[in-house]
């Protein structure tokens, strides 16, 4: 608000909050939870009549639960996972097994636990990259080592002299040197290059590289041949679940059990949370954040407001353009936040019959997958760009309910089907229900092509296009990451050049959402990095 | 009955009547000896069969445990003696878990002690000890038979325990208390005795019948359990959960006093934390009057649970009081990283006054990067046991999942 704006009524002191945070996503609760933890009173606000953001459990059909948006994890930290205790709140990561793209011509490529199982298995279309794939993986780990240890930091600003820059500079610049020269240098066309070139340096099968190639561009509105993929990959793969580093697993009792764990995490540090409490604005004066004020018109004061918004629905959706400075509004709008992925979430009357997937092989409890060559890959994106969605689209569908046995009545299963691409503008209008229902069919008959009467035992279907995203989860487009994961907008430039330390130009309005470093796939880092600048802020 | 195809001095261990059928679910060869029995240390993989036991169901075979009928006249009378805890409120259709001390007062072993009927108990133990039980017997009219062989058993553990048994057609199983016993029929006409008991702290069973109609259980539990995500586990991940229930393991965690050769190796049941078990008003036991004294003196050591910083399990660490190393006040007996609770877990003898709740020790533990070896002195807090203990594992009617 403007200077000009009436003194609002000030709220009784005792109950007032010290921080609100703006949205119960899987980050607002975790920076909610490290401030309530450190004696802030805490009070988080969200749109919805249930918590989640993206990271939410619904049940809309019968006796199934559906992971709505995010359907895996691995990326959740596990420093946050204990600092809070959230298995103590009922929080449980199980792995599951390996993965699967079925082929155009009925053969398949499946990935295994058992080192020597998935060696035999890459060998039976390449000897060579079956001998190559622990390569791929040892450099895959480098990579990791070098970026795990920047995820629970704040990014250093490298043009600032502050003290605390300059001793991040050291750890980076340290840490960076540590590498050695070939790695040094590896590292920088590492996070620069394509996925495309990446794999043509260690394989020469085509259903290895596809198979790979696949979270290169997951929530990402790039192509496998566009710069900056390889980096998308390596961010599907920095995860890790009780030391398995690059391990994805499930939440049991869906994607939902994670902030369901945090918000009990967050009431046991005395923090309080309100559902359909949709925030119109935030309300500055003088430069400063004071509260926000309710889509009926309430208004609540405090002097932390923390958005757990994207960073174009923070500032330029939930704010004055006056109380911004120009140039910094002029970069949020030109943050690149495209939205490219749909999800459909569909109830099974029984398990789905693969018949390209061996009998008993593990893989079918994995990711599954039915983009067989880089090209088709490149293919669904070409359809993006031209406005519509792909029309072989790279699916990465899972069934969780062969592992998780809350999510659906025995012997009935719920799939969660990731699809890319699907734009967010359509070339040919508007999105309507009926475009809806087509995009489903897309999906669905391409799933259909490797599973005989696949139709028949769908009992009930989620569809959701980026607008539904946007629409239900507030996501700007319906970017999953909220904000492309390439290198323009990584570190100190996420996401904003100058603010990459989770504060804005407004003082006391802190963002904490996945448009921050390091950013999304449900890490829970940007949350507590912000929690932490804030508490800084404070000096506590 | 048991699956001897060679002589002893070919073949020395023992199969168990499960054994075909675990061999058809073990993909990696890993067999281990227990007991003078080959069982599966690792069918697939320890992370999968580790989750079977905390999400879904688990079958693990637990034939080997031994067991020993003891009947007659005086059997509780006997019992009363043997066991630290009273036996005497243990009514026909429950189970308990006990243990036992030579005079001593130092730890012989623990089990299991179901009252099969008025006058008929079954203990079940680590180890075998016929000649302690019956020399202890002397002057008591009771019988006791080792019937290790005579039973095989498979206990069913994880969240939709009680629904796979259900699905298998065991009317009512659900109403079955903790430490409660059944005799349930399935199948045609297949006989077994039901016990809520386990080695995990999670809702779970054991199934006890008669060796030929082992194959029987097995295949009825595989299948009534498919749709549950059943999976036949093996000793690695079961002793992952054990821990994490904060139980102890024989010869692991304590040697028993019948084998320890070393003066001041043997503990007693309050060293190792096991008091709540000792029933001093139930009037004499073997060890009461050591123990006795021992409980009113001021405890010398103690066993702990410890929640260690990091990742790293802290695998036989010394533990000291100081972060330089000086003073060595204990060493763990038991470590792993828990992946339901995310914490790094171990057991651990303490000197007093370290094992007290809340105190912090610190744990010498050594990392290999790569055969560069590292030492790192890594804090560890004392905590509460059972490290998991969710509320499924007790309500009663049991839940689905």
């Amino acid at each position: 608000m403007s200077a000009a704006a009436p003194i609002p009524k000030r709220s009784s002191g005792r109950d007032r909050p010290e921080a609100i945070v703006v949205g119960a996503g899987h980050n607002g609760l975790v920076a909610a939870c490290y401030l309530a933890g450190a004696g802030v009173k805490v009070l988080v606000l969200e749109r919805n009549a249930y918590i989640g953001g993206a990271a939410v459990s619904r049940r809309l059909f019968g006796g199934f639960t559906y992971s709505n948006c995010s359907y895996v994890c691995s990326l959740l930290r596990t420093e946050i996972i204990r600092a809070l205790e959230l298995p103590s709140y009922g929080l449980q990561i199980i792995p599951y097994e390996g993965g699967c793209t079925l082929m155009r011509d009925g053969g398949h490529l499946a990935l295994y636990d058992n080192h020597d199982a998935l060696r035999r298995e890459i060998g039976r279309h390449s000897h060579r990259d079956a001998e190559a794939y622990d390569r791929f993986v040892r450099d895959m780990l480098r990579h990791c080592r070098f970026i795990k240890p920047l995820l629970l930091r704040a990014p250093p600003d490298p043009t600032t002299l502050r003290p605390r820059d300059l001793r991040e500079l050291l750890y980076l610049g340290r840490h960076f040197t540590g590498l050695g020269e070939e790695r040094m240098y590896d590292t920088l066309r590492f996070w620069t290059m394509s996925c495309a070139d990446l794999l043509d340096e260690y394989f020469e099968s085509e259903i290895v590289k596809a198979h790979l190639a696949g979270s290169s561009i997951i929530g990402t509105a790039l192509g496998p041949r566009s710069p900056g993929t390889a980096y998308v990959l390596l961010h599907h793969y920095m995860g890790s679940i009780d030391g398995t580093v690059g391990a994805w697993g499930f939440a049991r009792g869906g994607m939902g059990a994670i902030t369901q764990a945090l918000a009990s995490a967050l009431r046991a540090r005395g923090g309080e949370i309100r559902t359909e409490a949709s925030v119109d604005r935030i309300l500055t004066r003088n430069g400063r954040a004071t509260g926000v004020v309710l889509c009926g018109g309430e208004e609540l004061h405090a002097k932390i407001v923390v958005s757990n918004l994207d960073v174009r629905r923070t500032f330029l959706e939930s704010m004055d353009a006056a109380d911004l400075p120009e140039e910094f509004l002029a970069q949020v709008r030109r943050f690149k936040i495209r939205g490219s992925s749909g999800k459909l979430n569909i109830a099974l009357d029984g398990l789905p019959r693969f018949p390209a997937i061996p009998p008993g092989a593990p893989c079918i409890r994995g990711d599954l997958h039915v983009t067989d060559t880089i090209d088709m890959l490149e293919r669904a994106y070409d359809d993006w760009k031209e406005g519509r969605w792909s029309q072989r689209p790279y699916i990465d569908m899972l069934i969780p309910t062969q592992i998780d046995p809350t999510m659906a009545p025995p012997g009935k299963h719920y799939m969660s089907v990731f699809v890319q691409y699907c734009p967010y503008h359509l070339a040919e209008g508007p999105w309507t229900e009926e475009r809806r229902a087509r995009f489903g069919q897309t999906v669905i008959d391409s799933i259909a092509q490797h599973s005989p009467g696949f139709e028949d035992l769908i009992l009930h279907a989620e569809i959701r296009t980026p607008w539904e995203i946007e629409k239900e989860v507030g996501l700007t487009e319906g970017n999953i990451f909220q904000g492309e994961l390439t290198f323009d907008q990584l570190l100190f430039n996420r996401p904003i050049p100058g603010y990459a330390q989770y504060r804005s130009p407004v003082r006391g309005l802190y963002m904490c959402g996945s448009s921050t470093h390091p950013g999304g796939g449900v890490m829970g880092a940007p949350g507590a990095n912000s929690a932490a600048a804030i508490l800084q802020d404070l000096r506590r | 009955m048991l699956t001897e195809t060679e002589p002893h001095y070919r073949q020395p261990l023992l199969r168990t009547p499960f054994h075909e059928r675990m061999r058809a679910y073990s993909q990696v060869d890993a067999l281990v000896p227990w007991s003078g029995y080959s069982t599966v240390d690792v069918f697939t993989g320890v992370e999968q069969e580790y989750f079977a036991i905390r999400n879904s169901a688990s079958l693990y075979d637990l034939t080997p445990m031994v067991k020993y009928r003891i009947a007659g006249p005086q059997a509780r009378r006997y019992l009363d003696r043997l066991l630290t805890r009273s036996v005497g409120k243990l009514a026909p259709g429950r189970v308990a878990y006990a243990i036992w001390c030579d005079d001593r007062g130092r730890l012989i072993d623990d089990g299991t002690v179901f009252r099969i009927a008025e006058s008929e108990y079954r203990l079940c133990t680590a180890e075998r000890q016929l000649d302690w039980l019956l020399d202890s017997s002397i002057g008591f009219d009771v019988e006791i038979a080792e019937v290790t062989a005579d039973i095989a058993a498979l206990a069913l553990q994880g969240p939709c325990s009680c629904s796979v048994l259900r699905a298998m057609g065991l009317a009512g199983v659900e109403a079955l208390a903790p430490f409660e016993f059944k005799h349930f029929v399935f199948g045609a006409g297949t006989r077994a005795l039901v016990s809520r008991t386990g080695f995990t702290g999670d809702l779970g069973y054991e199934l006890w019948v008669d060796p030929p109609e082992a194959e029987r259980l097995w295949d009825g539990l595989m299948d009534a359990g498919r749709v549950r995500t059943i999976r036949p586990v093996g000793s690695r991940a079961l002793n992952i959960a054990r821990l994490e229930a904060g139980f102890l393991m024989p010869n692991i965690d304590f040697v028993s006093s019948a084998h320890t050769l070393r003066n001041g190796t043997a503990r007693s049941a309050l060293e190792l934390a096991l008091g709540w078990l000792v029933d001093f008003a139930k009037g004499h036991f073997t060890g009461r009057r050591a123990l006795l004294e021992e409980s009113r003196r001021k405890p010398l050591r103690r066993l702990a649970g410890l929640d260690v910083v990091g990742t790293k399990p802290a695998h036989n660490a010394l533990l000291y009081s100081d972060r330089a190393g000086r003073r060595q006040v204990g060493s763990v007996t038991s470590a792993a990283w828990s992946p339901t609770c995310k914490r790094n877990l171990a057991l651990a003898m303490l000197d007093a006054p370290h094992f007290e709740m809340g105190r912090q020790v610190w744990a010498e533990i050594y990392v290999n990067r790569e055969l560069v070896w590292e030492r790192r002195m890594v804090p560890a807090r004392v905590v509460e046991r059972p490290f998991f203990a969710p509320a499924r594992r007790r309500a009663t009617p049991a839940g689905d999942f």
